[in-house]
């Protein structure tokens, strides 16, 4: 079976000039990953900022323009479409932002942020778009008399549900999910996972999750890649990654993960890069469980 | 335990004004801090958790301003304080730690110009020797080459770099009391884990008593020995850290602890809060909690519970508890927690 997403040697580098006379230099931010999504799958991403995550996803989306690598969607090469075709693909892959404060536009009405893609992609009639609204406010848990009013009118729980809402408007099968509680308060966390999780279960969708925290990715994703440094060090189910994790970073983070409980304290990995090279091969250590072990 | 307590706020209130009237944010808060030890105010945004922690040494921006309460410092109310007489205690006495280190740092001036300018302005040392007591402080903090991070300028530093040197600034004149609020929150995990177990390793080593402001329930059980859970402005539930984590007793704390993704099995529903929390202004005259609670009943829309004792050292507000309760040890995390909370979600 083909999988729904399938990244191969994924690389991408920014150049940045060295002051005002200085030469280019470039920082490779993705050094060739590669990865499968299945179909209806949760697949998340873990690692520290500036360890690559966030812009592989951008680059599935091509929200920035990979250097290198294929990418493919539904065995579709999406790094080949054109900008039209492009606009196509993008129904079928969207983006959840983590802070529902800025992503939403504070001038546009909650029912205009929705109805907003539909109108994009002339996708049906005044009618049918508000019967679409309508039924999109319902699926997110919104009350649709609110249709009409402002997202500071909403809570920041609320307002995430109007991003979901958005994001769901063309249908789309794919949904990279970045930090998409991180910004919520702690007592309304556990509602969007709900919610999140309900979604994929009756739409099907399929999700890359980008979290920092271990405990929602350990609680909602099927499998896991860890990157450290633009780089793909480990990958596995869920399980085999929290219980039997392999590559020295990966022990090292989930030893810093926090447990809730004071009489719990792991003893700290720290994170020694001379203990290990990132550039090891992947090695598959157990079905379906790779490292980059040397 | 006859010692009086190092710093003891009672019935602090603070606000702002709106138009021509007062919405309070912290809803007189009390609560007490012993020499070396680490209290953590846990809350949500809007909880007034930030705003207590400023009010301490008169911090708080107008339109905001304390309207009442007593807050003892080594026996010297602070609230009846002048600006210039609370100046040298911020970053002397009592040192601050802010959240995110990038703009608590002043860009264009290098790491060790403002450890000796704090040195200096509290008259603590000059000159060379505020530039030895530099990297001393540097190195106490565990900067590797502290004599080179010195002449760094703020952006040349990692986020974990650049915490650690705040902490040495505020360490420099010897504070007694050491304010953190949210100082991890910016930092990736395993750098979080290293400036945590930094603030640990410094607590026990300079005798520092904290106040350790954070949402982050990992965070209070590695690093406080007493946690106050604030809500809606109002502390309702005060422990030992143990004894929060082992029994809690107010429905908030409880629900809360429930409905963290690792306190159910992998994929399965987390038992939610519902609805939102309250903003300022519309707390109104009852329990704040009881529109979201599942231990709610009649009493609860109309009575404000007072915090009452339910164990040694363990009060809650809560009108499930009569005044001397005593849930004692055997009280579980399961303790009565009604079958509709598990299944309350919002929708």
């Amino acid at each position: 079976m083909t999988p729904l997403l399938s990244v191969r040697h994924l690389v991408k580098d920014f150049s940045s000039r060295n002051g005002l006379f200085g030469g280019k230099s470039v920082a490779r931010a993705v050094d060739d990953v590669s990865f499968d999504v299945g179909e209806g799958e949760t697949f998340g991403l873990v690692g520290e900022s500036g360890s690559g995550k966030t812009t592989v996803a951008r680059s599935i989306l091509r929200l920035v323009e990979p250097t290198s690598g294929e990418i493919r969607l539904r065995g579709r090469d999406v790094l080949a479409l054109d900008r039209a075709e492009l606009r196509r693909a993008r129904r079928d892959m969207q983006l959840v932002f983590q802070d529902p404060h800025s992503s939403l536009n504070p001038r546009m009405r909650a029912g205009a942020i929705v109805e907003e893609p539909l109108v994009v992609h002339r996708m049906g009639d005044r009618a049918a778009r508000r019967a679409r609204v309508e039924a999109l406010f319902e699926l997110v848990g919104l009350d649709r008399a609110h249709l009409g009013r402002y997202p500071h009118e909403f809570s920041g729980g609320q307002r995430q549900r109007i991003g979901l809402a958005r994001a769901l408007a063309l249908s789309p099968s794919f949904v990279v999910a970045d930090e998409p509680v991180s910004a919520l308060d702690l007592s309304v966390q556990a509602q969007v996972i709900n919610l999140l999780m309900d979604l994929q279960s009756r739409l099907g969708l399929t999700y890359l999750l980008i979290a920092h925290d271990l405990r929602l990715v350990r609680h909602a994703c099927d499998r896991v890649a860890v990157m450290y440094r633009g780089r793909l060090v480990e990958m596995g189910p869920t399980e085999a990654i929290f219980n039997n994790a392999r590559h020295p970073y990966t022990r090292a983070l989930l030893s810093a993960m926090p447990a809730a409980d004071p009489t719990r304290r792991p003893a700290r990995i720290a994170i020694d890069d001379t203990t290990f090279d990132v550039r090891a091969p992947l090695v598959e250590a157990a079905p379906g469980h790779w490292a980059r072990t040397s | 335990m006859a010692a009086a307590p190092l710093l003891d706020v009672d019935g602090l209130v603070t606000g702002f004004e709106a138009g021509n009237r007062f919405v309070p944010v912290v809803r007189g808060v009390s609560f007490s801090i012993a020499r070396g030890e680490t209290l953590a105010l846990v809350g949500e945004s809007g909880s007034g958790k930030s705003l207590t922690a400023l009010s301490i040494l008169g911090l708080v921006p107008p339109p905001g301003r304390v309207a009442a309460g007593r807050i003892l410092f080594e026996e010297v109310d602070l609230a009846t304080l002048d600006e210039r007489a609370l100046q040298p205690l911020r970053g002397g006495r009592v040192g601050y730690v802010f959240q995110e280190p990038a703009t608590a740092l002043n860009p264009v001036f290098t790491i060790g110009d403002q450890i000796v300018e704090t040195l200096e302005v509290h008259g603590v040392a000059y000159g060379a020797a505020a530039r030895t007591a530099a990297v001393d402080l540097l190195a106490d903090v565990a900067v590797p080459e502290p004599a080179r991070r010195l002449d760094a300028y703020p952006h040349e530093l990692s986020g974990g770099l650049r915490q650690r040197a705040l902490i040495a600034m505020a360490l420099a004149c010897g504070p007694v009391l050491l304010i953190a609020d949210e100082p991890t929150s910016a930092l990736d995990a395993t750098v979080q884990a290293e400036i945590l177990d930094l603030l640990r390793g410094l607590k026990a080593r300079r005798d520092l008593a904290m106040l350790l402001i954070t949402h982050d329930f990992g965070v209070v059980a590695h690093n406080a020995d007493r946690v106050a859970v604030m809500y809606a402005g109002q502390v309702v539930e005060q422990a030992a850290v143990e004894a929060l984590f082992a029994a809690p007793a107010h429905p908030y704390t409880r629900a809360l602890l429930a409905s963290m993704p690792d306190a159910v099995p992998r994929g399965g529903r987390l038992p939610a809060i519902p609805g939102a929390v309250p903003l300022p202004g519309e707390f109104g005259n009852a329990c704040a909690f009881a529109p979201r609670c599942a231990a709610r009943f009649d009493a609860c829309d109309r009575e404000a519970p007072a915090l009452v004792s339910v164990g040694a050292g363990h009060t809650a507000r809560c009108l499930l508890y009569p005044a001397g309760t005593d849930l004692g040890e055997a009280t579980g995390r399961q303790a009565p927690v009604r079958a509709d909370q598990r299944a309350g979600d919002a929708r």
